[in-house]
């Protein structure tokens, strides 16, 4: 698509001079409904031909107000609430908020419901990632690789429904640990998927990774420069893409992930096809470390002692974990009673959303499609 | 699947081992505290600290970390019914940044015996680093506190200098990475608002938070020229909260529509409240509640 661009190059759509290229600009609405925008994403384009002058998201379509909602429910009842926020990684976001409250009553979950929770989370960033490319394929136009990653992801979510019962909002986690001791067979399910999908990931990658026409749509597409990740606070497999190596996983280890080997892919080039790239491999990643976790999964209770009424001390506290997305954060006021004083999340689809505009400035209206894809958003995320 | 029986089944605990692990804990034997802890009589009625979660602190009892006092302040206005202090409440913390700690420490370890025998509540202790020093030679009595709680550190800053900090953080620091804008409301308090913001450094590995109380209808400053990702942050703050921050290139709602009326997030916004009157006009519907 760049060539394209560089081909009009010639008739200097800037100069005053117009007579074989009279253009005006063009407001075009795209969405609310709208199945590339992964939800209920309205994008507003300021055109000038198919070159996109500008954008404005209008967000808030799902917005359900959670931070409120959790400032009437005490901490164990708000715990459902967080598995719809990113309703394909609810697992993470479980994680993420009973370790914020762990944290807060300054206690920490027993090592094996660690290693369960470690387990689940990267089954669930598997998911994920599998659902983030087969439709962001659909998106730019290739088909098949849907049809792959839902037929490999219903793998995951039959593991996740006997653990718990649930296939997406899972609720799996507890404040103080995991409700539920693994089922018998457990261990054998998980290595026998992770033995099933490491030769599906090579199976999307030879339909897509030198696919001529997924080359042509996402290489120099979408391209962000690892300044401006960081000043846009944009974080996930988006700033990692852009050739900066953090990881929250590594940087700020919780949940025992210190005691797993794995490797932190980056991208070079910051653009759609390296955070293709960069996806595909923690993919593979994320299947080194669930069978880690497998492997050493310590015996012992899977809940830690709380008491039945949480009531933290009085205080504040900030954690936060990388989901599929990215920085997953928890700010939680507690003033001494059971119910929260305040919740805030920090929603990585949210802020790395923001991106969008600088990402698609002179870029293609196709273009659009394939970075909106490519931040891997979730609606129910960025709007609460 | 359909044959098999559900492992999580209620009625068939898959090990009396994980059974006693997840239902109240039985032995009482090494903390002094379990068994109030455990006792069916509704933990509800107890107070405050007797229920607190046990933790690995030994540290006081002290469960008001409550911004803008002083440590010494809090501890002496704590203990000064029950047990003599030899730093009485006149002691002025203000000759060294050292002294409050040794107060904060030791005072509530002697009443704790008498107060609440059982309580471990970890409790907010002064932050200090190079930079806390820095800054407190080039800001003064701008910074109001610089404290650590559960080993996070945050700075209590004056509004008036809320920006220059937060520039000299971006700045000279290396605090590159805003990761959160946020506030509370407090309708209690004189300043009714605290901005937060949460800082990261890559090079550091650092997390800290700056926190700074405003009024109502007082500005805050934008930081949208230091992290462009405030930009959303702070036009959620301003529709959730009504918090408007000064020089912002567009400082609107942004999860609720334009005319909506009332923020939210404020304490005096009712859980099931909504502004019926946008809702007839532009849904057409008489409120759904």
């Amino acid at each position: 698509m760049t060539e394209q661009t560089d081909s009009l190059s010639h008739l200097d759509l800037n100069s005053s001079d117009k007579t074989f290229l009279a253009t005006n600009e063009l407001i075009l609405n795209m969405g609310p409904q709208h199945p590339s925008t992964h939800g209920v994403l309205r994008v507003i384009l300021k055109l000038d031909g198919e070159k996109v002058l500008g954008t404005e998201c209008v967000i808030g379509y799902l917005h359900r107000g959670v931070e409120k909602i959790a400032e009437h429910r005490t901490y164990t009842m708000f715990n459902p609430y967080v598995d719809r926020m990113d309703y394909v990684a609810a697992i993470s976001n479980g994680l993420g908020y009973c370790e914020t409250v762990e944290k807060l009553l300054n206690m920490e979950a027993p090592s094996r419901a660690q290693y369960i929770r470690v387990i689940l989370a990267e089954l669930n960033r598997m998911a994920s990632h599998m659902l983030w490319l087969g439709t962001h394929a659909l998106d730019i136009g290739a088909i098949t690789p849907l049809f792959y990653t839902f037929r490999d992801r219903e793998e995951i979510l039959k593991i996740f429904e006997k653990y718990c019962g649930a296939r997406l909002t899972t609720h799996a986690f507890r404040i103080g640990g995991c409700l539920y001791e693994t089922y018998d067979g457990f261990e054998e399910d998980v290595i026998k998927f992770c033995n099933f999908v490491d030769p599906k990931i090579g199976e999307y990658e030879t339909l897509l990774t030198t696919n001529r026409i997924w080359v042509q749509r996402t290489r120099g597409v979408g391209y962000l420069s690892p300044e401006d990740c960081i000043n846009l606070g944009v974080t996930g497999p988006v700033l990692r893409a852009s050739g900066v190596k953090w990881d929250l996983r590594k940087a700020q280890p919780y949940s025992g992930y210190e005691k797993f080997e794995f490797d932190i892919p980056v991208g070079v080039n910051g653009d759609t096809y390296d955070r293709y790239l960069v996806r595909i491999e923690e993919m593979r990643q994320s299947i080194r470390i669930v069978r880690q976790a497998v492997g050493g999964l310590p015996t012992g209770p899977v809940m830690g002692k709380v008491p039945k009424v949480l009531k933290p001390p009085p205080g504040e506290i900030y954690h936060s974990i990388e989901s599929p997305k990215g920085e997953l954060g928890f700010f939680i006021v507690s003033d001494g009673s059971t119910q929260p004083y305040r919740i805030r999340v920090r929603p990585p689809s949210f802020v790395n959303l923001q991106a969008l505009d600088t990402m698609v400035r002179g870029a293609l209206v196709a273009d659009v499609v394939a970075v909106i894809g490519t931040i891997d958003i979730v609606l129910g995320e960025v709007d609460r | 699947m359909a044959d098999e029986k559900h492992p999580n089944d209620p009625l068939n605990p898959p090990t009396p081992a994980q059974d006693t692990s997840q239902s109240v804990p039985k032995t009482p034997a090494g903390e002094p505290g379990k068994p109030g802890d455990a006792a069916p009589t509704g933990p509800a009625s107890i107070s405050g600290p007797a229920i607190a979660p046990p933790s690995t602190s030994s540290e006081g009892n002290e469960p008001k970390p409550e911004v803008g006092k002083t440590p010494e302040q809090k501890t002496s206005g704590a203990t000064a019914p029950s047990a003599s202090t030899p730093a009485g409440p006149e002691a002025p913390p203000a000759a060294s940044p050292a002294k409050p700690v040794a107060v904060a420490g030791a005072a509530p370890a002697e009443v704790k015996p008498a107060a609440a025998p059982k309580a471990a509540v970890p409790v907010p202790g002064p932050w200090e680093s190079e930079m806390v020093t820095r800054f407190k030679e080039r800001f003064g009595a701008s910074i109001l506190d610089a404290q650590s709680y559960l080993k996070q550190n945050y700075f209590v800053v004056h509004s008036e200098k809320s920006y220059e900090v937060l520039a000299e953080l971006h700045d000279q620091e290396g605090f590159d990475y805003l990761v959160d804008v946020t506030a509370l409301h407090y309708p209690e308090r004189e300043l009714q608002f605290e901005v937060i913001w949460i800082l990261y450094s890559f090079e550091r590995n650092e997390r800290i938070r700056v926190k700074s109380s405003i009024k109502e209808g007082d500005k805050a400053p934008t930081v949208v020229p230091l992290w462009s990702t405030s930009n959303w942050l702070e036009r959620e703050v301003f529709d959730m909260f009504g918090i408007e921050f000064d020089g912002h290139p567009d400082m609107r709602r942004i999860l609720l529509p334009d005319g909506w009326k009332g923020y939210p997030l404020r304490k005096d916004y009712g859980i099931i409240q909504q502004d019926q009157e946008w809702v007839q006009i532009n849904l057409g519907i008489p409120s759904g509640q």
